[in-house]
C-alpha cells in the first residue's frame, strides 16, 4: 500500500514538473504551428535569471515567501525581452515557409542560444536554493517529501486552470482559439493575427522560463540544461496531441506515472520509458490524446 | 541587388576557405616551440565540473612553465626543456565523428606536437586508434574505461592517470577497513557506460570482500536528468545500508540538493565515487558524513608537498578561495608527465627537440612526481599509469569555512590497481590476486 | 542532357576530378570530405522522402543501423573489405526500413516526423543499454581493406578511403538522378502536390511512400557504414536526434531538386563546423546556428534551387 501511495505521489510531482516545463511548447505549436526546439533554451535562461534574482533577493532582508514572486518576475522579464524580439526579429521571416523549415530555424536558434547562454553566464554554477526550504518537509505515510515539490503540484494546477480559462472563457482567448483553428479565416474576419502571434509566443517563452525558474532551486544551474528538457517536452506534447493544453496535462500525468512506475518497479527501463510511451501512443492514436480536428484541404 | 549579395558572399566563402585550407602553420618545423593541444569540454554538461577546470589547469601550468623557475624542482626549467609551449584548447563536445575529424585536423593541419585530452570514454576509445594510425602523440587524461589499453597495444597513446577500476576498489577497501555496515548495497548511477561500469566494479568488489552483502535497488537515471525525486523515494523506501553513486557534475549536485532535505544522508551511508569536485560549489549544502573519493590523491586528499602548495597557490591566484579538484590534478599530472618525458628525450637527443618516437620511448614506463603523488606508467606495456587513491568522509570545518575530509585512508597504487597481465574485470572477479596493500 | 551515355560520361569525369582533388588537398581535408560524403548519403535518402512531401526526423536510426551492421560484421564476422561492409550496412538498414515502412506509411507531416524520431531514440536507448555492444562507449573497428588492398600508411589509408567514398557517392548519386527523372520518381512529386489526385489516377500513395522510405533507409545505412569504417568507431550517438537533425539541415539546405546539391550542402556544413571550431572554439555552435539561419533565409529553395534557377535562365535565354 505504501508503495502504491509513493508511486502515485512521485508520479504526480514528476508530472506537475513535466507539465510546467512542457505546456509552453504546446501553446506555441498550437498558435504559431512551430515545433520549437529552442524551448529548452528558454527553460535554461529562465533558470539562470531566476538564480540571479533569488541571489539578489535573499541577500537583502526581504520576506522569504515573496522570493517566489522574484522568480516569477525574472521569468516574465526574460520572456518580455526575448519573446517579441525573436518573434518579430526572426521567426516571422519564415512563416510563409514549410513547417519543417521552421523546426530547423528553431534548431539553429537552439545552437545560438546554447552558446549565448554560456557567453553571458559562464560555465560556473548558479544556485537558487533558498526557496527550496520555504515550505519545510511533509510526511505522507512513512515517506518524507519536500514541501516545495508539493507546492509545484499546486503551481502546475494553477497554470493549467489559468491557461484553460484564459483560452476558453475570455474573449481574447476565444480569438486565439479561432486563430489555432484557422489562421486565414480569422485574419479575414478582422483578427490581428500578428498581435496574437507575438503575445502567444511570448507567453510560450514565459511558461518555459517559468519552468526553468521554479526548477532552479533544486538543481545546479549550469551549461547543458536545455537538451534534456526539449526531448521530454516534445514527447509530452506529441502524446497529448499537438497544441492541446488538456492533452499536455494528461500526457504529463501519463509520463510522470510511467516514470515513477519504472523507477520503483523496473529501474532499468527508465532510460527509454518516455520514448516507449510515445511510440506506443503514436502507434495507437497518432494524433495524440486530444487532437484538434484537422481539415483536409483538397 | 540579390546577385551582388550572392557575389560578395561567394567571394567571401572562397577566400575564407582558401585561407582556411592553407592556414599558415606557425610552429611547423619550429624547433624552439612545442605545440600542445588540450581537448576538453568547454560547452555542455561536462564543462563546469571537469572541462573548464582541466583547461584552466593546463593553461595556467603552461604559462608558469614558460615563465620559468616558478615551479619547484625538478620542474623549474623553462617550458619543456627550454622549448616554449604553445597551448590551445579544442572543445570535446559534438560526438565521436567530430572528435576524430578535429584530432586529424589538429595533427595534420595545425601540427600539434602532442594532444592531451578527453574526458568522455567514447571519445578516448575513438581517438586512440587515430593517433596511432597517424603516429602522433596522444595523452588521455580523465576518461575512465580500462578497455583502452586492455583491448589493444599502443605505441603513441598514453594515459598519464589511472583508469576507473581503482576508484571503486578503493571505496570497497575503505568500507571493509572502517567496518561499515554492509547488509544491502544500492546504487544510483547514470545510465551510460561510465555509470554501468562503476556500479559493476563496485558491487562485484564489494561482494568479493563481503559475500553476504545483498544487492538493493539499482537505479539508472538518465545522464543529465536533473530530477531525482522518484529515485530518492525508491532509496528511502528500500532503505539500504549503503548507497553507491557515480553521478557527477550538475547531476550529482542536483541529486545532493534534492536528497539532503529528505534525510537520505542520515541513517545510511552514501558513497560518492568521485565527489571532491562538488565540495567547493556546494559549500555548506554538501552533507557531512558522506564517503567520497577524488580519483586519486588530489583535491581535499592531496598531501602537503612543495608541488601541491604551488598548485593550490597558482589556482587561488586566479580563482580566490577555490581548491583545485579532480580535473586540475589529473591535468597537471598529465602535463608534468609529458614535460618529464620531453626533457628526458631531449637529454638523450643532444638537447635538440625530440621526435614523437623519442618522446614516446621516454614516457613509456616513466615515473614522475606530481601534486597528487608519484605516478607510474605500470600497465599496458608502460602506457597506462597507476596512482595511489584516497577515500575519506566529509566534514564541515568552521574555521576554514569549507568542507574538508576526515578519517582518510590512502591506498597504495598496487593495492587498488590490477597488476600487469590481467584485465580489470578478471582481477576483480578473481578477488584481487597480486594486490599489494600495506 | 539525360541520355545514359552522357550521364555515365559525366559520372566518370566527376570521379576522375574527385580523385585528382583528393591528391591535391591535405589529408585532414580529404578526411573531412569522407565524413561529409557519409552524411551526404544519409541526407540524400532524406531527400527521397522529402520529395514525397514527408520529413523523417529519425534518419539517424538507419545511419546507426548501417554503422552497427558494418561494424559487427567486421568484429564478429571477421570481414575487412570496405565494399562488403558498406553493402552489409546498407542491407541491414534496408531490411529494417522495409519492416518499418508499412507501419509508417499511414502517417503524415509532424506525426511522421515525431514517430521516426521516437523510433530512433528508442534505438539509441536500447544500444546504450546493450553492454555487450559497449553501451554508450561503443566499439572500435579495425582499419578496412579495399578489394584486397591494405593501406600501409596513414596518408594511404585516408586516400583509399576517400576514393572508395567517391565511388559510393557517384554511384548513389547516379542512381538517384535516374530515379528522380523516372516515372516512379516523378510520382513522388505528384504525391507531394496532391495525394488524392494520385490515388484517383490509380497509383498507391502508401506504396510510393513505403518505397521511398525503404530506399532512404538503404542510403542511410550506406552512409552510416561509410562513417563507421572512416571513423573506425561506432556508438549509439549515431541514432541520437541531433544526428538526424543534421541530416534534416543538409536536406533542407540542398533542396529536393538536385542530387549534387545534397553533397555540396553536406560538405559546406562540415567545413563551416570545422572552420568555426578552429576560429571560435567558444562559440562554434553559435556560428553554426547563424550559418544555418542565413542559408535558410537567403536560399529559400536550397542550393539545388539555385542551380535549377541558373539552368532555367540559361534555357530561357536559348529559346529567346
Amino acid at each position: 500500500m505504501q508503495l502504491v501511495t509513493t508511486i502515485l505521489i512521485d508520479g504526480l510531482i514528476d508530472a506537475s514538473w513535466i507539465f510546467i516545463v512542457a505546456v509552453g511548447l504546446t501553446l506555441i505549436f498550437g498558435v504559431l504551428n512551430i515545433l520549437n526546439i529552442a524551448h529548452g533554451n528558454f527553460y535554461a535562461i529562465g533558470a539562470y535569471v531566476a538564480a540571479n534574482a533569488v541571489g539578489m533577493y535573499y541577500s537583502g532582508s526581504n520576506p522569504p515567501m515573496l522570493g517566489l514572486l522574484a522568480m516569477t518576475g525574472a521569468a516574465l522579464a526574460a520572456a518580455i525581452v526575448l519573446g517579441p524580439l525573436l518573434e518579430r526579429g526572426l521567426l516571422r521571416f519564415f512563416y510563409h515557409r514549410d513547417e519543417i523549415v521552421l523546426v530547423l530555424v528553431t534548431y539553429a536558434l537552439f545552437l545560438i542560444l546554447e552558446d549565448a547562454t554560456k557567453l553571458i553566464w559562464g560555465v560556473n554554477p548558479y544556485y537558487a536554493y533558498e526557496p527550496y526550504g520555504l515550505f519545510g518537509n511533509i510526511n505522507i505515510g512513512r515517506m518524507n517529501y519536500v514541501g516545495y515539490d508539493l507546492f509545484l503540484v499546486g503551481l502546475a494546477v494553477v497554470i493549467g486552470i489559468v491557461l484553460w480559462l484564459g483560452l476558453n472563457r475570455t474573449k481574447s482567448g476565444k480569438v486565439v482559439l479561432a486563430v489555432i483553428h484557422d489562421r486565414e479565416m480569422s485574419s479575414a474576419a478582422g483578427v490581428n493575427v500578428t498581435k496574437i502571434f507575438i503575445v502567444a509566443f511570448t507567453i510560450g517563452v514565459f511558461l518555459a522560463a517559468l519552468g526553468g525558474a521554479f526548477t532552479a532551486p533544486k538543481i545546479s544551474v549550469q551549461p547543458g540544461l536545455a537538451v534534456m528538457v526539449v526531448l521530454l517536452s516534445f514527447a509530452v506534447v506529441v502524446i497529448g496531441g499537438l497544441g492541446s493544453i488538456e492533452g499536455a496535462a494528461i500526457a504529463s500525468l501519463i509520463v510522470g506515472l510511467a516514470r515513477a512506475l519504472a523507477i520503483h518497479l523496473a529501474p532499468w527501463a527508465e532510460l527509454f520509458i518516455v520514448y516507449l510511451v510515445m511510440a506506443v501512443m503514436l502507434a495507437v492514436r497518432p494524433q495524440g490524446i486530444f487532437a484538434p480536428t484537422a481539415l483536409r484541404k483538397i | 541587388m540579390r546577385k551582388l549579395i550572392w557575389g560578395v558572399l561567394a567571394a567571401a566563402a572562397c577566400l575564407s576557405t582558401a585561407s582556411f585550407i592553407t592556414t599558415p602553420v606557425s610552429a611547423q618545423g619550429n624547433e624552439k616551440v612545442f605545440k600542445l593541444g588540450i581537448v576538453t569540454f568547454t560547452s555542455g554538461p561536462g564543462a563546469e565540473s571537469f572541462g573548464t577546470p582541466g583547461w584552466n589547469a593546463a593553461n595556467r601550468l603552461v604559462q608558469a612553465l614558460n615563465a620559468g623557475g616558478q615551479l619547484p624542482p625538478p620542474y623549474d626549467k623553462i617550458g619543456f626543456g627550454g622549448l616554449k609551449v604553445e597551448v590551445s584548447v579544442i572543445d570535446e563536445s559534438g560526438g565521436t565523428t567530430k572528435q576524430v575529424q578535429e584530432l586529424r585536423n589538429a595533427f595534420d593541419r595545425d601540427k600539434f606536437d602532442a594532444i592531451i585530452g578527453y574526458i568522455s570514454s567514447s571519445n578516448c576509445l575513438a581517438a586512440a586508434p587515430v593517433a596511432e594510425e597517424m603516429k602522433k602523440l596522444l595523452i588521455l587524461f580523465d576518461c575512465g574505461t580500462p578497455r583502452i589499453f586492455e583491448d589493444r597495444n599502443y605505441q603513441y597513446v598514453f594515459r598519464n592517470s589511472s583508469h576507473a577500476t581503482m576508484d571503486n576498489v578503493a571505496i570497497v577497501r575503505y568500507l571493509q577497513k572502517r567496518k561499515i555496515k554492509l547488509e544491502t548495497a544500492a546504487g544510483i548511477n547514470p545510465d551510460y557506460a561510465y555509470g554501468r561500469d562503476n556500479w559493476k566494479d563496485f558491487i562485484q568488489s564489494l561482494q568479493k570482500v563481503n559475500p553476504t552483502t545483498k544487492t538493493g535497488s539499482e537505479l539508472w537515471p538518465k545522464l543529465g536528468a536533473g530530477q531525482y525525486g522518484t529515485e530518492i523515494s525508491a532509496l528511502l523506501q528500500t532503505n539500504p545500508s549503503i548507497i553507491h553513486t557515480s553521478l557527477w557534475g550538475g547531476d550529482l549536485q542536483a541529486f545532493i540538493l534534492q536528497a539532503a532535505p529528505r534525510g537520505l544522508f542520515k541513517g545510511r551511508q552514501v558513497a560518492i565515487m568521485a565527489g571532491d569536485h562538488v565540495l567547493h560549489p556546494l559549500g555548506k549544502r554538501m552533507p557531512e558524513g558522506v564517503i567520497i573519493g577524488a580519483r586519486g590523491v588530489g583535491g581535499p586528499f592531496a598531501v602537503k608537498s612543495a608541488l601541491n602548495d604551488w598548485l593550490i597557490a597558482n589556482t587561488q591566484k586566479n580563482e580566490p578561495g577555490v581548491l583545485p579538484s579532480q580535473a586540475h590534478y589529473r591535468m597537471t599530472q598529465s602535463v608534468l608527465g609529458l614535460k618529464s618525458a620531453v626533457e628526458k628525450a631531449m637529454a638523450a637527443n643532444g638537447n635538440n627537440k625530440p621526435t614523437t618516437e623519442q618522446i614516446a620511448a621516454a614516457l613509456r614506463g616513466l615515473e614522475w612526481d606530481t601534486p597528487s603523488g608519484k605516478i607510474k606508467m605500470a600497465l599496458g606495456n608502460g602506457h597506462q599509469a597507476i596512482q595511489a587513491n584516497a577515500i575519506g568522509v566529509t566534514k564541515w570545518d568552521g574555521k576554514l569555512n569549507r568542507m574538508i575530509v576526515t578519517d582518510v585512508e590512502v591506498f597504495a597504487a598496487e593495492c587498488v590497481n590490477p597488476p600487469v597481465g590481467i584485465k580489470s574485470e578478471d582481477w576483480i572477479a578473481q578477488g584481487f590476486p597480486g594486490a599489494k596493500c600495506n | 542532357m539525360s541520355s545514359p551515355s552522357v550521364i555515365s560520361f559525366v559520372a566518370a569525369l566527376t570521379l576522375v576530378m574527385l580523385a585528382v582533388l583528393g591528391k591535391v588537398l591535405p589529408g585532414w581535408c580529404v578526411f573531412l570530405l569522407v565524413t561529409a560524403f557519409a552524411k551526404g548519403l544519409a541526407a540524400l535518402g532524406l531527400v527521397l522522402i522529402i520529395r514525397s512531401g514527408l520529413l523523417s526526423f529519425g534518419q539517424g536510426l538507419f545511419y546507426c543501423a548501417g554503422g552497427y551492421g558494418a561494424g559487427l560484421l567486421m568484429l564478429w564476422g571477421g570481414v575487412n573489405d570496405a565494399m562488403l561492409l558498406v553493402l552489409a550496412g546498407g542491407f541491414v538498414s534496408l531490411v529494417l526500413g522495409a519492416v518499418i515502412a508499412p507501419l509508417l506509411a499511414g502517417y503524415r507531416s509532424i506525426f511522421f516526423a515525431t514517430l521516426t524520431l521516437a523510433l530512433s531514440m528508442l534505438a539509441h536507448g536500447a544500444l546504450t543499454k546493450a553492454d555487450f555492444l559497449g553501451g554508450s562507449d561503443g566499439l572500435n573497428l579495425r582499419p578496412p581493406s579495399f578489394l584486397g588492398f591494405q593501406p600501409a600508411s596513414s596518408a594511404e589509408a585516408v586516400y583509399s578511403l576517400y576514393l572508395f567514398a567517391c565511388v559510393l557517392v557517384v554511384a548513389c548519386a547516379l542512381a538517384c538522378k535516374v530515379h528522380f527523372n523516372s516515372v516512379r520518381g516523378l510520382l513522388s512529386l505528384a504525391v507531394r502536390d496532391n495525394e488524392i489526385r494520385v490515388e484517383y489516377l490509380g497509383s498507391s500513395v502508401k506504396r510510393v511512400i513505403s518505397e521511398n522510405f525503404t530506399a532512404a533507409a538503404f542510403l542511410g545505412g550506406i552512409g552510416g557504414a561509410l562513417n563507421a569504417i572512416a571513423v573506425a568507431h561506432i556508438d549509439p550517438e549515431l541514432a541520437f536526434w541531433t544526428t538526424s537533425g543534421e541530416f534534416v539541415f543538409v536536406a533542407i539546405l540542398s533542396g529536393y531538386l538536385s542530387v549534387s546539391a545534397v553533397f555540396a550542402a553536406s560538405i559546406m556544413l562540415e567545413f563551416i563546423r570545422s572552420f568555426s571550431s578552429q576560429y571560435f572554439p567558444n562559440a562554434w555552435q553559435m556560428s553554426l546556428g547563424i550559418f544555418m539561419l542565413a542559408s535558410i533565409l537567403f536560399l529559400p529553395n536550397g542550393i539545388g534551387g539555385l542551380l535549377q534557377r541558373r539552368k532555367k535562365r540559361l534555357e530561357g535565354s536559348k529559346i529567346a
